[in-house]
């Protein structure tokens, strides 16, 4: 049911873990659902995100695409990364079957939430970027 | 392969293969006819009748067959609340039955029904108590199943059985998983009604059956000819028949021997998970479960993302997690034995066979404690745990 790609990026997952000390962090989703995704990015002074790590709870897909994710948005600038979206996540993993079409906006929401802790430590603000919790 | 996923379905016997396979294209006659070469059918499908009554000590002719378990299950429960209506519209089922009897009687709940959905235990047995408490003037059925699919809790029947008798109220009990496995015994139950499926005990799949007692006259559910005492219409689906009865003769024969064989082992698999694998639990019933069943919960991880990762390892199993079946929501009787839902979407049920070697169960435990940890070292709420308990330390 999941494409090769899926299949891949859950069986060896890029960037698991964690980062210390990380320019931001951000949880989304919650247990009722079954799914929970942390992302850490660590940026640079000049806004370029030079790592990125996830730590995720959840399905294969929910699973692959943190890990896509995570791939997306490394080596971008913080507006980059905005860029991508669950639909951009999706295609990167040749698409999800729809029931698990929410994993890709979870991955959206977790680059997000990561986005917005660095921007509330630094005190400034991210054109485009909400607060995703809210 | 490690095939532990015999709750879902079982591999066909080789005898039982051997018995359907001239109803195919030698004797292949509709055994309704009129000439001797469908009487042959019609001798090879009473024997069966006969066979799969034997197992439950019930009479050859209480005993309907149907296309499977979800068919007599629909049929047990709409065709006694149609012919119960007049005497009232209430039924009592519990939490944890099989969607094959739950969505029926939700279905029946918009036609104007009542249904009380009874409570089970941490265990998974239904509470009597509760039960018998739910009982009304205008109840007309109780259906709770002999064992469950997920967790393998065999309920008390008798129990259940007694108090339907008591108050007069037909009682319907879906078998599926326990026909063949355990012994059961329609008298002694005072069962009236009990659905079960050929291909969960090496039978094939799209035949099972329905029992309905002597003297209770619910309706037919397949109107169309005169099959089945006029009570199922459709052609007999003689190889099935043959396969289920050839199945149940084996199932019978075999029964203690199996049931000592499987229990043993299945204790040994649920004594290594439980000593080998940390934040691991039993769901079900310690020992009251169907000797072949095993169900665990594995904190901080979840079900589907282990299931991938044994396939990988060529072991099938299953999970209680309803993420594979496309539904986002945990298994409904994970969080009706009143796990949180975080716990219920970590899942495993492992579910053996006379078949299941102590070998497949070694492997299979080293593989699940290998993916366990693995999974675990990329869950965050396995790191916030151990954060809280390095924080509680210092």
């Amino acid at each position: 049911m999941y494409s090769e790609k899926v299949m891949d990026h859950f069986s060896n997952p890029r960037n698991v873990g964690e980062i210390e000390d990380p320019s931001g962090v951000g949880t989304v989703g919650n247990a009722k659902c079954g799914d929970i995704m942390r992302m850490y990015l660590d940026i640079d002074d000049n806004g370029i995100i030079q790592d990125a790590k996830f730590k995720t709870f959840g399905c294969g897909a929910a699973v692959a695409t943190s890990s896509m994710a995570t791939e997306l948005v490394k080596g971008r600038t913080v507006t980059q990364a905005l860029e991508v979206t669950n639909k951009a996540v999706m295609e990167a993993l040749d698409g999800l079957p729809p029931e698990k079409v929410h994993c890709s906006l979870l991955a959206e929401e977790a680059i997000h939430a990561a986005l917005w802790d660095y921007a509330k430590k630094n005190d400034i603000s991210i054109e485009g970027l909400e607060d995703p919790v809210k | 392969m490690i095939y532990l996923d015999n709750a879902a379905t079982t591999r066909v016997s080789e005898e039982v293969f051997e018995a359907m396979k001239p109803y195919f294209c030698e004797q292949y006659a509709n055994p309704s006819g009129i000439y001797s070469f469908a009487g042959r059918s019609m001798k090879a499908v009473d024997e069966a009748r006969r066979s799969v009554a034997q197992l439950i000590g019930a009479q050859h002719d209480e005993i309907y067959f149907t296309a499977g378990g979800s068919e007599s299950d629909n049929w047990a429960v709409k065709a006694a609340a149609a012919f119960c209506q007049k005497k009232g519209k209430h039924i009592i089922t519990s939490k944890i039955e099989h969607h094959a009897v739950l969505h029926t009687c939700q279905y029946l709940e918009k036609q104007g029904y009542e249904v009380t959905y009874v409570d089970v235990d941490a265990c998974g047995v239904i509470k009597l108590d509760e039960l018998e408490a739910a009982i009304r003037p205008d109840t007309i059925l109780i259906t709770v199943m002999a064992a469950n699919n997920e967790i393998g809790t065999i309920q008390p029947l008798r129990e259940i059985g007694a108090l339907a008798k008591k108050n007069g109220i037909l009682f319907h009990t879906d078998a599926v998983q326990a026909y063949g496995h355990i012994p059961l015994d329609v008298d002694a139950l005072h069962i009236d009604m009990l659905s079960a499926s050929g291909h969960k005990f090496h039978g094939p799949k799209g035949i099972g059956f329905l029992y309905i007692r002597k003297g209770v006259r619910i309706g037919s559910f397949v109107h169309g000819g005169a099959q089945e005492r006029s009570r199922r219409a459709g052609t007999l689906n003689v190889p099935g028949i043959v396969g289920i009865g050839a199945a149940a003769r084996l199932a019978a024969a075999s029964l203690q021997e199996r049931q000592e064989q499987e229990t043993a082992l299945r204790d040994y698999l649920i004594r290594r998970v439980l000593e080998e694998i940390p934040y691991s639990r039993l769901n079900g019933h310690a020992t009251d479960r169907l000797p072949g069943n095993a169900n665990f919960c594995f904190r901080f991880i979840e079900g589907e993302s282990l299931l991938i990762l044994l396939d990988q390892q060529g072991i099938c199993a299953s999970s209680g997690s309803a993420c594979t079946s496309g539904s986002l929501d945990p298994s409904h009787v994970l969080l009706a034995l009143g796990l949180p839902h975080e716990l219920a979407h970590g899942s495993l049920r492992l579910t053996l066979s006379e078949e299941t070697t102590r070998e497949d169960i070694d492997s299979t435990v080293d593989a699940v404690g290998r993916i366990v940890e693995r999974l675990r070292s990329m869950s965050p709420l396995y790191e916030d745990f151990i954060k809280q308990n390095r924080k509680r330390e210092a």
